[in-house]
């Protein structure tokens, strides 16, 4: 038995359909635009102008602030505008849009002999400089991160490699076949936090992945790999540390005050490609999948390029139709309307289902059964939450716990009568901080 | 925009669970203790659990009819109700009277109160109590299965009650349910088989059940005037329709709380309203009316039982921050 969580659900995982096809690398066609916003913080400020040639690897707009991250291009080529386009997560963003030349001339980027030589600032303002974020979905630049108040106070610090979203593949594609980027990103934030003990946190339904990193780091003293239970959301940030470390924390505490700091496996390798390259976060893996997908696989890409493209690559639709389009997992990723978006830092995955993977459920009387309560890992009661929320009741939804959700979905996968559970206790929660903030 | 998507809220995968399978299960579950009492009580078991069925479906199909709500009978629940009263009654009342109670539970426990999940009592356990209120005389004559004539006879509890000691109760008899009782209450080994195999299931769980007859135990050996005596405790365990209500009716999951905690008040509220009912009551038999009272308190339960999220520390009163 693997480390886990108390509650959890087991979808089917889906990952055999792109898990082991080989990975190639996308070279980008057309246009490829790059959102200001692909973190959480202040967005990003253009330095380039309508007209501008750029290099690949050159910024493209400054951090906005502290809490915020500067943006490179992942290609050489012309800067056609700078204007509100449509991101995956529905909405739009005022986005820098470069006409590729196909070169790829990249600018010169100060590699470093030996990292150990640099010190604790120098090594942070190498990550933010090269505008690495958390690219597990939630963005939150990583400088900020690995600046907690008391660093003397961290005791782990934590790699995401759960990868618990079914379908997606990504980061198990990095493992298997870069597994030393991803320690060598682990020894450098060890560098930052002396006591600090390094763990990989990894799925039991990966056992090559456990194996691979179990071999590079038999011999470290300050890195081990923590075999979890394969179960959803195992990789949820509070999960993942209560798992690893039996240490709870609320939706008031950051991991810090737990002694953790977790850091999803892609975001590992672009600190490493950062530090020791001084090379700014352009690429990262993204899977294409899905039963609607000609060949599902896996793509090295440069970040900005548009989901069509990285659709056609992988062979199209297959002729059986498709019915949802989905940037991420199928349990929390969002739902497209339209494939003219691009990929950003934080997008991992497009996944393409046929009707019958996501058949639309008719909705029944809630009958109590409590199988909500039994899926929530926060141990909230969604059930009543969801009423709560559809009723209006913000005094109610904050007493029962309801911003304690993670917005996980497992409630509503859980769900017999198919209430649309998440949904109402999201609403409800936006609401609710929404009004705080006032 | 060439195409257009189907777009929604995450999760975009649902699991397969849907209330009607689950309703299938209990059905599932209630079919040894059925094919039990069929044998016991022969072939008036059988045309009352079809009478029952039936006149619940049909009351749950009209009344959608007539109040102009979406056809509700193929989600099963319906045929658990029915099933349910069925099992809770003599096989010797008229028929028309398991009807009466099937279209009670229906409409009035149930429908009126706006359908499955809305009814704030057991349907099935509201219409046995109607029942038993308006025929009480129908309703608690028992045959003994074990006379070929068929002559009525009291069952091991009453036995009890009336004061005549423990000599006359069979523990072997009660297991296998070779007594007078209700259709479905007899036998706890039937009762029992269709239990775990929820369990298995995962359809119910034993926080509700454990604690309602542990609690029962644990009250009547206190106040029953036998002590802790084996035969007596097996006997109220195992005699009238403590079984059944604990695994099959207390863990209804509409009329049952949905917090964890709450779920174990419930059964303590249960063991001993049943305790008070049996042991205090004039009756010998107190299952029913302790399920539809401790029904009432749900609500009451669940608000006190509100757990603490994950990570979230009981504030102490007054301290700091």
């Amino acid at each position: 038995m693997g480390m886990t969580f108390k509650g959890g659900v087991h979808p089917y995982d889906g990952k055999e359909l792109s898990k082991d096809k080989p990975v190639s690398e996308l070279l980008p066609q057309g246009l490829l635009v790059y959102p200001l916003s692909q973190h959480i913080g202040a967005p990003a400020n253009p330095v380039v102008a309508v007209g501008d040639t750029v290099l690949r690897g050159q910024m493209i707009a400054e951090a906005g602030g502290f809490v915020s991250s500067p943006i490179f291009s992942s290609v050489s080529g012309t800067v056609k505008a700078i204007e509100a386009r449509r991101v995956a997560t529905g909405g739009t963003c005022k986005s820098i849009v470069i006409e590729n030349d196909g070169e790829y001339t990249e600018t010169e980027f100060k590699e470093v002999e030996d990292v150990t030589t640099l010190d604790n600032e120098e090594i942070i303002s190498r990550i933010k400089n090269a505008g690495v974020v958390g690219m597990g979905g939630a963005g939150f630049p990583t400088h900020v991160k690995l600046s907690p108040k008391n660093p003397e106070n961290i005791e782990y610090i934590i790699a995401n490699c759960a990868e618990c979203e079914p379908y997606l593949t990504s980061d198990y594609t990095r493992m298997i076949t870069e597994p030393e980027k991803l320690v060598e990103g682990m020894r450098i934030v060890l560098n930052l936090f002396p006591k600090a003990k390094g763990v990989f946190g990894v799925e039991d339904n990966k056992p090559e992945a456990i194996a691979k990193l179990r071999d590079l780091t038999k011999d470290e003293t300050r890195m081990e790999v923590a075999e979890l239970t394969t179960k959803y959301p195992q990789g949820g940030e509070r999960q993942l540390i209560y798992a690893v470390t039996k240490r709870s924390i609320n939706s008031k505490m950051l991991p810090a005050d737990a002694g953790c700091i977790v850091d999803n496996v892609e975001t590992l390798v672009a600190i490493y490609n950062a530090v020791k390259f001084g090379k700014p976060l352009m690429d990262r893996i993204f899977t294409v999948t899905g039963n609607a997908v000609a060949n599902p696989q896996n793509f090295k890409i440069k970040i900005g390029t548009n989901y069509k493209e990285l659709l056609d690559a992988a062979g199209g639709f297959k002729t059986n139709g498709c019915e949802k389009i989905i940037s991420g997992g199928p349990m929390m990723g969002f739902a497209m309307f339209d494939l003219e978006v691009p990929t950003t830092k934080t997008t991992s995955a497009l996944l393409c289902f046929t009707k019958d993977e996501v058949a639309a459920f008719e909705t029944t009387n809630c009958i109590n059964c409590g199988r909500c309560v039994e899926a929530c890992p926060e141990q909230l009661i969604p059930s009543r939450l969801a009423d709560y929320g559809e009723h209006g009741q913000s005094d109610m939804f904050e007493k029962w716990y309801g911003l304690e959700c993670i917005e996980c979905g497992s409630c509503s996968f859980a769900c017999p009568a198919k209430r649309h559970l998440a949904q109402s206790i999201k609403t409800m929660k936006k609401q609710v901080l929404a009004s705080k903030r006032k | 925009m060439s195409e257009l998507f189907n777009v929604a809220s995450s999760p975009h995968i649902r699991s397969k669970d849907t209330s009607s399978r689950i309703m299938l299960y209990v059905i599932i579950g209630l079919l040894p203790a059925s094919c039990f009492g069929i044998y016991n009580f022969g072939i008036r078991a059988l045309i009352m659990i079809i009478v029952s069925i039936a006149s619940a479906v049909i009351a749950e199909y009209i009344f959608n009819k007539i109040v102009g709500k979406k056809q509700t009978i193929n989600d099963l629940s319906a045929v658990v109700t029915g099933l349910l009263l069925a099992l809770n009654v003599s096989s010797t009342i008229p028929y028309w009277e398991v009807a009466l109670g099937s279209v009670f539970a229906i409409v009035i426990v149930k429908g009126l109160f706006g359908g499955l999940g809305q009814n704030f009592m057991n349907p099935a356990l509201g219409g046995r109590c109607f029942l038993l209120i308006s025929f009480t005389g129908s309703m608690t004559s028992f045959i003994d299965p074990q006379s070929v004539d068929g002559v009525s006879a009291a069952t091991p509890l009453a036995v009890i009650k009336s004061g005549e000691g423990l000599s006359g109760v069979n523990v072997m008899d009660m297991l296998i349910g070779r007594i007078g009782g209700t259709i479905g209450e007899t036998s706890v080994i039937a009762i029992l088989i269709g239990a775990i195999f929820l369990i298995i299931m995962g359809v119910i769980d034993l926080r509700i059940p454990a604690t309602y007859l542990i609690t029962f135990a644990i009250f009547a050996g206190l106040f029953g005037g036998y002590g802790f005596n084996w035969t007596y405790i097996t006997a109220e365990l195992c005699g009238g329709g403590i079984m059944l209500g604990a695994f099959f009716m207390a863990t209804d999951y509409v009329t049952s709380p949905i917090t964890p905690m709450g779920k174990i008040v419930f059964g303590i509220c249960l063991g001993i309203l049943t305790g008070i009912f049996r042991i205090f009551g004039a009756s010998a038999e107190g299952v029913s009316y302790a399920i539809i009272f401790s029904n009432l308190l749900v609500p009451l339960i669940e608000r006190v039982t509100v757990p603490l999220a994950f990570g979230v520390v009981k504030e102490k009163k007054g301290g700091d921050k």
